[in-house]
């Protein structure tokens, strides 16, 4: 048996595909979020960590640390599309892209904000140069980059294409910009590496943040097929299947 | 295909040579920008020292981006950039050549004033010659990094503060390790080489990969 792999690569194909799946993503990244945030808030220790600990503050990172996973997975997601588009020429891997990079925007700026509340009480201070925190504003900048690359181009094709190069740009400049941010210092690079271990982690907090990641990638799923079903009809608009949908569920 | 090279780099230089005004607002705007910072956070010696280094690597970058949006626009106008597309000759290189002319007469003149404005700030004679050799071998990175972004936003609306957006968040690890030479170097047990070498492998890398990056967007830009 052979399977056919561009059949779902029509638009008109997907479109149903899409719709039919976006109540079970939802509906998984509700009950994993709510899950992840009662064990995270009512089933954890108080506070973290030896000497120093950290108090109640802490339990930000279920919220932080899987949306600033999310934003990195994302732009790879964004870059995996834009080069699939590139190569085989498919109307629907570009849309794709363009779906998914808003949510990814929104999880970038969630993990900058979460990462600013959490500093207040254990750095002092909302915002530090630190390597993490800088990698991940200019992550920031790349999707408004790709955003506003993408609106700025009135013809569909070639606002498809430009920003999908920008994308892949974007992904070789990434570990180039995290590795200089992270060590300015090329005598003394060792000194300035953060450890950043999951084995490390106790389980009562891994699993939490684990089913949180999951959960947003649920909602991921949920949100770009929405935003996706949107892209299609307005691209597709001239097409007959569209005006059958559209007419269907006008009603 | 070394004579297409040389007839494209010749042609752009002698365009611009023509044009010499263009090639001297780029300069002085670097040394507005530079002169501006002094009078902003005031005018204390260890406090300019300090701030140098940064403040010469954020011109060079601002005024090397505001030059970019030329790269292209004069030729995509009159309909040449169409016609180097069409001559059957590898893309790339005609890139290549143009960054080449474009770097010759916007970042090469930054390289040259460096000591003029170096004493603006009183760097030591060490830390100027160490931002001299830091300049000539990163702003050539920025300008073949800024041809991509310049290629794709060809011809569009506001097409210069959406440069800066998709350009500047590139140009990052050139400023980081462009200034760190310059601090390092006022340090006498510290080693400037390191940073050095990592430049030099932006520009290899940079050569190699940013000539081809910018002929797909000007293929996309002009299809």
């Amino acid at each position: 048996m052979t399977i056919n792999w561009f059949k779902f690569a029509s638009p008109a194909a997907f479109y149903p595909i899409a719709g039919r799946l976006i109540p079970w993503f939802g509906g998984v990244a509700a009950a994993l979020v709510l899950i992840a945030l009662y064990w995270g808030f009512f089933e954890t220790a108080d506070r973290l960590g030896g000497s120093n600990p950290q108090k109640e503050y802490y339990r930000i990172i279920f919220v932080h640390v899987p949306t600033a996973w999310m934003s990195m997975w994302l732009y790879l997601v964004l870059a995996g599309w834009s080069a699939i588009g590139l190569v085989f020429n498919t109307r629907l891997s570009f849309m794709m892209a363009k779906a998914v990079a808003p949510t990814g925007a929104i999880f970038t700026f969630l993990a900058l904000w979460t990462g600013a509340l959490w500093g207040r009480p254990s750095w002092g201070t909302y915002w530090d140069w630190d390597p993490r925190l800088t990698s991940e504003l200019l992550l920031f900048f790349l999707y408004i980059g790709y955003i506003a690359l993408h609106s700025a181009i009135d013809d569909m094709r070639r606002a498809d294409r430009a920003a999908a190069l920008l994308a892949i740009v974007g992904l070789v400049m990434v570990p180039v910009i995290y590795l200089s941010i992270n060590c300015p210092d090329p005598n003394q690079c060792a000194a300035l590496h953060q450890r950043s271990d999951p084995g490390s982690i106790h389980p009562s907090i891994l699993i939490p943040m684990l089913t949180m990641t999951l959960g947003l990638w649920s909602y991921s799923f949920a949100a770009v097929f929405a935003r996706l079903r949107n892209i299609i009809l307005s691209r597709e608009s001239d097409n007959a299947w569209v005006r059958d949908v559209v007419a269907k569920e006008a009603v | 295909m070394l004579r297409v090279f040389y007839s494209v780099l010749a042609r752009d230089i002698l365009l611009a040579l023509r044009r010499r005004t263009d090639v001297l607002t780029t300069l002085f705007f670097f040394i507005i920008v530079i002169s501006l910072f002094p009078l902003g956070v005031g005018s204390e010696r260890e406090q300019l020292q300090a701030l140098g280094p940064g403040v010469v690597w954020v011109a060079a970058l601002l005024a090397s981006m505001l030059a970019l949006e030329r790269l292209f626009a004069a030729d995509y106008d009159d309909g040449t950039l169409e016609q180097l597309l069409l001559t059957g000759q590898p893309l790339a290189l005609l890139v290549l050549a143009k960054v080449l002319a474009h770097w010759l007469l916007t970042g090469l003149p930054l390289v040259l004033i460096a000591p003029l404005v170096a004493m603006q700030y009183h760097l030591e004679a060490t830390a100027v010659w160490v931002m001299m050799a830091a300049l000539a071998v990163g702003t050539p990175v920025l300008s073949l990094i800024g041809a991509i972004g310049a290629a794709l936003t060809l011809g569009l609306r506001g097409g210069g503060i959406l440069l800066s957006l998709l350009i500047l968040p590139l140009y990052v690890p050139v400023l980081v390790y462009g200034a760190g030479a310059v601090t390092v170097s006022a340090i006498e047990i510290a080693d400037t080489e390191p940073y050095f070498h990592l430049l030099g492998a932006f520009l290899l890398g940079a050569l190699v990969l940013a000539p081809l990056a910018a002929a797909a967007a000007l293929r996309i830009s002009l299809e």
